[in-house]
């Protein structure tokens, strides 16, 4: 049995109220976390400012078996009070500033199977973009591996994918809906 | 009141896109062209690379976020309450099944929503259209789905709203879905519309998807054994999560 699936469309502008959350970006904290930040742009070049990023992640030690509870309430307020930080969750939710700009503080993935090549999974949402996109965040430390995996794209369409390193901890990935150096957004089949 | 500036396109120029735009065939004729020139802010927003395929049944992707009972209130499923009063409107119940391409439920997993008022205003302070903003409806919610894959709202029907894509354009009555399957590749965000709407044929959103039968997925039924005699409106919408997931297994 096959259904036809149910057709996506656009986020809109006015998610703002609903979908992001306290906590949202504070996928884990500590000394391990690293923060990983950057712009949304359109094809002009112009920073995205009601676009939606989320990241869906293996832990440090490559399990995918995130925990339930990223929006945990405030039983009395019914309040989203956020994390409460002994389970990893895996998962994180971040809107666009008025710059554009998003960030999140998460732990670098382990290999999710032997062998395997971490990243973090991304879906990017906005108005005007009438179907979601993923796409990947690969750490600078995984370059060749990246390149290994996908043989048959050029090396300047996989760095796309690479997150450069700012500073220690800290790594910038910018998604570049369209134009010159386009992110790769991928079709998992 | 703001008019638009006279460089919008008008209604009829819009209509002329939609007809030029449903000769081409979208990339998946399931879902809306990411390319849709009559949605204008679609314009320098979509990729004009080729998605690039992965088959890898291993990828983190087909895992996903799980939800559970600390991540929504008791409260969260119903719209009309958690404020002092009660909103205007006309009280509807939202109900359906969440599924995968192969029919087997989506069960307890988040699904949210998030709607304009009765007058079509959206509690945000970009839409400050003049209509009224209500103080006793703030218009998002979100349930987990039971093991049937089941999900309810309690709500009010919302208004037509309207923008600036061309001139005296309206979007049609719906109500925005965010919806989590098993794997992170399901992920879905989409809008359910009301039956019947006379602002369907006009609206580019809706048009973007432009198989007519794709679109219907989109409108609710008006279900009268889920109205409350003298109290709401029911309306039942089912949801088709996409995904790799359930293509593995129907090609077994």
């Amino acid at each position: 049995m096959s259904l036809p699936p149910t057709p996506a469309q656009t986020v809109g502008p006015f998610f703002g109220y609903a979908l992001p959350f306290t906590g949202g970006g504070d996928i884990a904290e500590g000394p391990e976390s690293i923060t990983v930040h950057g712009l949304v742009l359109d094809g002009a070049g112009d920073p995205v400012p009601d676009a939606l990023v989320e990241i869906w992640q293996a832990d440090r030690d490559g399990s995918l078996t995130g925990a339930p509870g990223s929006l945990r309430h405030d039983q009395v307020t019914g309040e989203v009070i956020g994390r409460h930080g002994l389970d990893f969750t895996g998962f994180g939710r971040v809107p666009t500033d008025a710059d554009g700009h998003w960030a999140v503080r998460t732990v670098a993935p382990g290999p999710h199977r032997p062998g395997a090549t971490p990243y973090l999974a991304v879906a990017v949402f906005a108005r005007g973009l009438l179907h979601h996109l993923h796409t990947r965040i690969y750490l600078p430390d995984h370059a060749d591996a990246l390149r290994a995996d996908f043989p048959d794209t050029g090396a300047d369409r996989l760095a796309t994918l690479l997150a450069t390193r700012e500073r220690d901890r800290r790594y910038r990935f910018d998604i570049r809906l369209q134009g010159d150096r386009e992110t790769i957004f991928v079709d998992l089949r | 009141m703001t008019t638009p500036p006279t460089t919008a396109p008008t209604q009829a120029e819009i209509d002329a896109a939609i007809v030029e735009a449903d000769r081409t065939a979208p990339p998946d004729p399931h879902h809306p062209n990411r390319d849709y020139p009559p949605y204008r802010s679609s314009a320098l927003r979509h990729p004009r690379q080729p998605l690039l395929p992965i088959v890898d049944p291993e990828a983190v992707e087909l895992a996903g976020p799980v939800f559970g009972a600390t991540d929504v209130s008791s409260l969260d499923s119903d719209l009309t309450l958690g404020l002092a009063g009660e909103p205007a409107g006309q009280r509807i119940t939202v109900t359906g099944r969440v599924v995968d391409r192969s029919g087997r439920p989506v069960p307890r997993q988040l699904v949210e929503i998030w709607q304009a008022n009765a007058a079509g205003r959206y509690a945000h302070d970009l839409d400050q259209h003049p209509a009224p903003l209500d103080p006793n409806f703030t218009g998002f919610g979100r349930c987990l789905t039971d093991d049937d894959g089941s999900y309810a709202f309690t709500t009010i029907r919302p208004g037509a709203y309207p923008w600036r894509n061309h001139v005296n354009a309206w979007r049609p009555a719906h109500i925005h879905f965010s919806l989590f399957g098993t794997a992170f590749t399901q992920r879905m965000v989409t809008q359910m519309y009301f039956p019947g709407d006379p602002l369907f044929r006009y609206d580019p959103v809706l048009r973007s998807v432009t198989d007519q039968a794709a679109r219907d997925r989109l409108v609710a039924r008006y279900d009268h054994d889920l109205s409350v005699a003298e109290w709401s409106l029911g309306f039942r919408w089912d949801i088709v999560l996409d995904g790799p997931i359930s293509t593995l297994f129907e090609d077994r």
